[in-house]
C-alpha cells in the first residue's frame, strides 16, 4: 500500500500538512502569542485579586490553579515556544539551508507542542487545573485535590515536542550549514540555538523522569515520593531543579542570541568580541549545570552543599557580565539608529541586568534565608524572563518581521509599545521588591491590610494593566501592519547577516543559489568595504572580487527544479495519538489503545509513504 | 521510531559528512543516557531504604537472570551481523539474522515477565515498598525500549521481505542496530547495580 502525499499549496489543509520550516515558524509563534494572552489574562486576575487587601475575587483555590497554570503558560507554553519559533524560522535563513534537518519530524514537534497545550487546559474542564505550583514539589503535589495528574502527563508531552525539536535544531546546525560557513563564522543566534539544543536533549530527560515517578505516585500508587514508605522528600526537588536550572538558560539564551544580532545591525558595527561571546554562552550552558541547589537553599542541605552551590551560583554570573559588557562595547561608538528592534533590545539588557544583580543576592545563602519564598524572588524571576526573556524576543519580532511578512511594522506605534512596555513592566514588578524584602509570602491568596503592604500591591496591579495596554498596542501595529504597512524590501535594516540576501517574505525554498560564506556578517562584506581611516565604502554591484564568487552549482533557474520536500499527513497523526493515550492513562484503557494505535499509523504511514520527489 | 529509519530527505550533502540521521540518533540516545540515570540514581538512592519487605535477598535469582542478560547480550552479535550481512548485499543472511536478534529480545523480555510474575507472587508489587517501586519502574522501562526495538526490528524483517529495505538503505539497519545495542549496554548497567552489588540488608 502506498500513500500519495498531499499536495495543496494553499488553505487550512495546506498548513495542517506543512513541512515548510517557515510556515511551522509561524504557526508556533502565533500558538504562543495566544497562550501569552491566554496566561496573561490569569496574571491580570490574580493581580485583581491582591489589588486590595482580603481579596475576594477568587477562591484560594483558583488562586492555586491560576498561579500554577500562569507559570507553566508562560514557561512551557509562550517562551519556550517563541524560542522556537525564531529557530525554526531564522535558523536555516542564517546558516544558509533549504529547511532543517529533518522536516517531518519538525511538523511532528509543532502539533505536539500544540496537543500538549491543549491537553494542559482541558482539565479546567474535567476537574480542575494542576494547583500544585509550576515546579509541583512532590509529596505536596501528590494531594488529590492538587490536580497534578494533568501536569505530569501534560509536560511529558510538552518534554517530547521539546526534545525532537532540539535534536532538529542540532542536527540542522551541526549538518546544513552553508559551503563556507564554519562554526565561527555563524551568527551568534544560530550559536545560542545551539547551546540550548543541547541544554535540552540533556535536561530534559531528568524532569521527565521525575514526571514519569510522579505519574507512577499518582496513578498506579508506588511510593517514589511517599514519605511515610520511607522516600525521600526531596528527590523530586533535585530532579526538578537539575532540570529547572539548565531549563532557566533555555528561556534565556534564545533573547541573548537576538540581542546578539540585533544590536550590531542598528549600531552598524560588527559585535564587539564576537568569539568571547560565543565561549560566555557555551560557558552558561556547562555551568547551568553545577548551581540546581541554589534553589534549594533553605531545604538543609547542610553548609557544605550551600557554600559550594552559592559559589558556582556567583561564578556563573561571570559569563553573563562579559556578554553584557560585550553588547554596551558593540554600542560604542557605532553609528546608532533607535528603532524598536533596538529599543527592545536595550530594555533587554537594562532590565537583565537589574534581574541579574537580584539573582546574584540571593547566591549570598543568608540573604537567601531571608528571601525565599517571598515576593522578592518573584520580582528576580520576572526581571529576568519577562524583562529578560520577553523583551530579548518582541526585539526579535520586530526585528524579523519585514523579512516573515514582507512589511514593515510601524515605527511610531512600535515606540509607544515599547515604552508603555517598560514603564508597566517595572511599575508592576519593582515594587515586588519592596514587598518582598517588608516579608510577603509568594503565592498567597489574600493578605491582612494591617502590614503595610496595601500601597505597593496596588500600584503592581496599575502596572499590571499598563502591560496588558502596550499588548494590545503592538496588536493594533500588527493589525495596521497589514493593512497599510511599508512594504520592506529584502533589506530594510541594512543587515549583516544571510537572511537578509534574500526576498521578504523568503520564496519556499530559500535560497535560490546556496551562498558561499567567507567571514562571520557575510552579507555585510558583500555590501560594504573598509576605506581609508576604517570608514566603509559601498561595494559596486559586481565589482568586487567577493562579489562575483557568492554562490556556486547548484544553479536553481528561478527556483523551479529545487526539490523540496513534500507536505505530509501523518505527523499530525502520530502526534495526535500522544493526547489520546494521556486520556487514557487518567480515564480509560480503550482509550489508552486508541492513543497508541493513532501514533503507530502515523509512524508506520511516516515511514512508508513515497519520499519527497 | 520508524521515524529514525527513515533516511532523511537532505541525504545528499551534509557540513560534516555524516547523515543528519545518524547524528540524531546519537543526540537522541545521549539524551536517553539521562532518562536512564535519572531512573537508576533513584533506584541507588533507595537501595536499602525499605521500611518493610520483601527485599532483594529473598527475591533475586541471580543465575536465572544471568541467563537472561546473557541471551540479550547475544541479541547485540545477531545485530552485528545482520548489519554485515545487509553491507555485502546478503539479503536472505539480512533476514535471518534480524529475526533471531528479535527472538533473542523476545526471550529475554519473556524472561522478564516471568520474573515479575514470580515476584509478585512472592509478595513484591510497585506498591510494597520502595524496592518495589524502584525495581519495577527502572527494569519496567527498560523492558519497554527492548519492546520498542523488537517493534523496529520486526518492521525492518518486513520491510526486507517487501523488497523495500535493499542495500542502499543499509543505514536503516545501523540505526536500529545503535539503538539495539545502546539498550542492551544499558542492561549491562542494570544487571550490575540491580541485581549483582549486594544491597547488605
Amino acid at each position: 500500500m502506498r500513500f500519495q502525499r498531499p499536495t495543496a499549496t494553499t488553505g487550512w489543509w495546506s498548513w495542517a500538512t506543512t513541512v515548510d520550516h517557515k510556515r511551522i515558524g509561524i504557526m508556533y509563534g502565533v500558538t504562543a502569542i495566544v497562550f501569552f494572552v491566554v496566561g496573561g489574562s490569569e496574571a491580570l486576575l490574580m493581580r485583581l485579586q491582591l489589588a486590595r487587601p482580603n481579596g475576594r475575587i477568587l477562591t484560594a483555590e483558583a488562586y492555586n490553579q491560576l498561579f500554577t497554570m500562569h507559570g507553566l503558560t508562560m514557561i512551557f507554553l509562550v517562551v519556550m515556544p517563541l524560542g522556537a519559533a525564531f529557530f525554526n524560522y531564522m535558523l536555516p535563513l542564517l546558516i544558509g539551508a533549504r529547511d532543517v534537518a529533518f522536516p517531518r519530524l519538525n511538523a511532528f514537534s509543532y502539533w505536539v507542542f500544540l496537543f500538549g497545550g491543549l491537553f494542559l487546559y482541558s482539565s479546567f474542564l474535567l476537574g480542575g487545573a494542576p494547583s500544585g505550583g509550576w515546579f509541583g514539589y512532590a509529596p505536596l503535589s501528590e494531594q488529590p485535590s492538587s490536580h497534578m495528574i494533568f501536569y505530569s502527563l501534560g509536560l511529558l508531552v510538552l518534554g517530547i515536542s521539546s526534545t525532537v525539536a532540539a535534536i532538529n535544531f542540532a542536527v540542522t546546525i551541526i549538518n546544513l550549514r552553508a559551503p563556507g560557513m564554519s562554526l565561527m563564522r555563524m551568527p551568534v543566534f544560530v550559536w545560542m540555538t545551539l547551546v540550548v539544543s543541547f541544554l535540552l536533549i540533556f535536561a530534559l530527560p531528568v524532569l521527565t523522569i521525575g514526571l514519569f515517578e510522579l505519574f507512577f505516585d499518582l496513578r498506579f500508587g508506588t511510593h517514589f515520593f511517599d514519605p511515610n514508605f520511607g522516600a525521600d522528600p526531596v528527590l523530586w526537588q533535585h530532579l526538578f531543579w537539575l532540570f529547572g536550572h539548565p531549563e532557566v538558560y533555555v528561556l534565556i539564551l534564545p533573547a541573548m542570541g537576538i540581542v546578539s544580532e540585533v544590536l550590531p545591525v542598528f549600531s552598524r558595527k560588527p559585535l564587539f568580541g564576537y568569539p568571547v561571546v560565543v565561549f560566555s554562552g557555551i560557558a552558561i550552558g556547562f555551568m547551568g549545570w553545577g548551581v540546581w541547589a541554589h534553589h534549594m537553599f533553605a531545604v538543609g542541605l547542610g553548609p557544605v552543599a550551600n557554600s559550594a552551590f552559592a559559589l558556582s551560583t556567583m561564578f556563573i554570573a561571570v559569563p553573563t557580565g562579559v556578554k553584557i559588557f560585550n553588547w554596551m562595547a558593540t554600542l560604542w561608538g557605532g553609528d546608532i539608529r533607535f528603532k524598536t528592534p533596538l529599543l527592545f533590545s536595550l530594555g533587554f539588557i537594562a532590565m537583565f541586568i537589574i534581574g541579574g544583580l537580584s539573582g546574584v543576592t540571593h547566591a549570598i545563602v543568608p540573604s537567601d534565608y531571608q528571601q525565599t519564598d517571598t515576593y522578592y524572588i518573584v520580582a528576580h524571576f520576572h526581571y529576568v524572563l519577562f524583562g529578560g526573556a520577553i523583551f530579548g524576543l518582541f526585539s526579535g519580532i520586530y526585528y524579523w518581521w519585514p523579512k516573515i511578512t514582507g512589511r514593515m511594522l510601524s515605527e511610531t506605534i512600535g515606540k509607544w509599545h515599547f515604552w508603555v512596555m517598560l514603564i508597566g513592566f517595572n511599575v508592576t514588578f519593582g515594587p515586588f521588591h519592596i514587598l518582598g524584602l517588608q516579608g510577603m509570602p509568594r503565592r498567597i491568596y489574600q493578605y491582612a491590610p494591617n502590614l503595610g503592604l496595601n500601597f505597593w500591591n496596588m500600584v503592581s496591579t496599575i502596572g499590571s494593566f499598563m502591560i496588558a495596554l502596550s499588548l494590545l498596542i503592538f496588536f493594533y501595529n500588527v493589525v495596521h501592519t497589514f493593512r497599510r504597512g511599508a512594504v520592506a524590501g529584502e533589506d530594510p535594516w541594512d543587515g549583516r547577516t544571510l537572511e537578509w540576501s534574500i526576498p521578504s517574505p523568503p520564496p519556499h525554498y530559500n535560497f535560490e543559489e546556496l551562498p558561499v560564506v567567507h567571514s562571520v556578517d557575510d552579507f555585510w562584506h558583500r555590501k560594504y568595504a573598509e576605506g581609508e581611516g576604517g570608514r566603509l565604502v559601498p561595494v559596486v554591484a559586481g565589482g568586487s572580487e567577493a562579489d562575483r564568487e557568492v554562490s556556486t552549482g547548484d544553479h536553481g533557474g528561478g527556483g523551479h527544479s529545487i526539490h523540496m520536500p513534500s507536505p505530509s499527513y501523518f505527523p499530525l497523526v502520530a502526534a495526535l495519538g500522544l493526547p489520546i493515550l494521556c486520556y487514557g492513562l487518567i480515564y480509560s484503557t480503550i482509550l489508552v489503545i486508541d492513543g497508541a494505535v493513532t501514533l503507530l499509523v502515523g509512524l508506520y504511514g511516516w515511514a512508508v509513504e513515497p519520499s519527497a520527489e | 521510531m520508524a521515524v529514525h529509519a527513515q533516511p532523511s530527505e537532505h541525504s545528499t550533502h551534509t557540513s560534516t559528512g555524516l547523515s543528519n540521521a545518524k547524528l540524531g540518533m546519537w543526540a537522541f540516545l545521549g539524551s536517553e543516557c539521562l532518562l536512564f540515570g535519572a531512573l537508576i540514581s533513584t533506584f541507588l538512592l533507595y537501595r536499602g531504604k525499605s521500611l518493610s519487605g520483601p527485599t532483594p535477598k529473598d527475591v533475586y535469582d541471580i543465575p536465572y537472570t544471568s541467563v537472561s542478560s546473557f541471551v540479550l547480550l547475544m541479541s547485540s552479535l545477531t545485530m552485528v551481523l545482520a548489519l554485515a550481512a545487509i553491507q555485502r548485499g546478503d539479503h536472505p543472511k539480512l533476514r535471518v539474522s534480524l529475526m533471531a536478534t528479535a527472538l533473542l529480545g523476545m526471550t529475554f523480555i519473556s524472561g522478564q515477565v516471568y520474573e515479575f510474575t514470580r515476584f509478585v507472587q512472592e509478595g513484591l508489587s510497585v506498591r510494597t515498598n520502595l524496592f518495589g517501586t524502584s525495581f519495577f519502574v527502572l527494569t519496567g522501562f527498560h523492558g519497554a525500549h527492548v519492546t520498542g526495538g523488537i517493534i523496529m526490528l520486526l518492521s525492518l524483517f518486513g520491510m526486507s521481505l517487501d523488497g523495500r529495505l535493499p542495500t542502499e538503505k543499509a543505514e536503516a539497519v545501523e540505526l536500529v542496530g545503535l539503538y539495539w545495542h545502546f539498550v542492551d549496554v544499558v542492561w549491562i548497567v542494570i544487571f550490575t547495580v540491580v541485581y549483582l552489588i549486594p544491597t547488605g540488608k
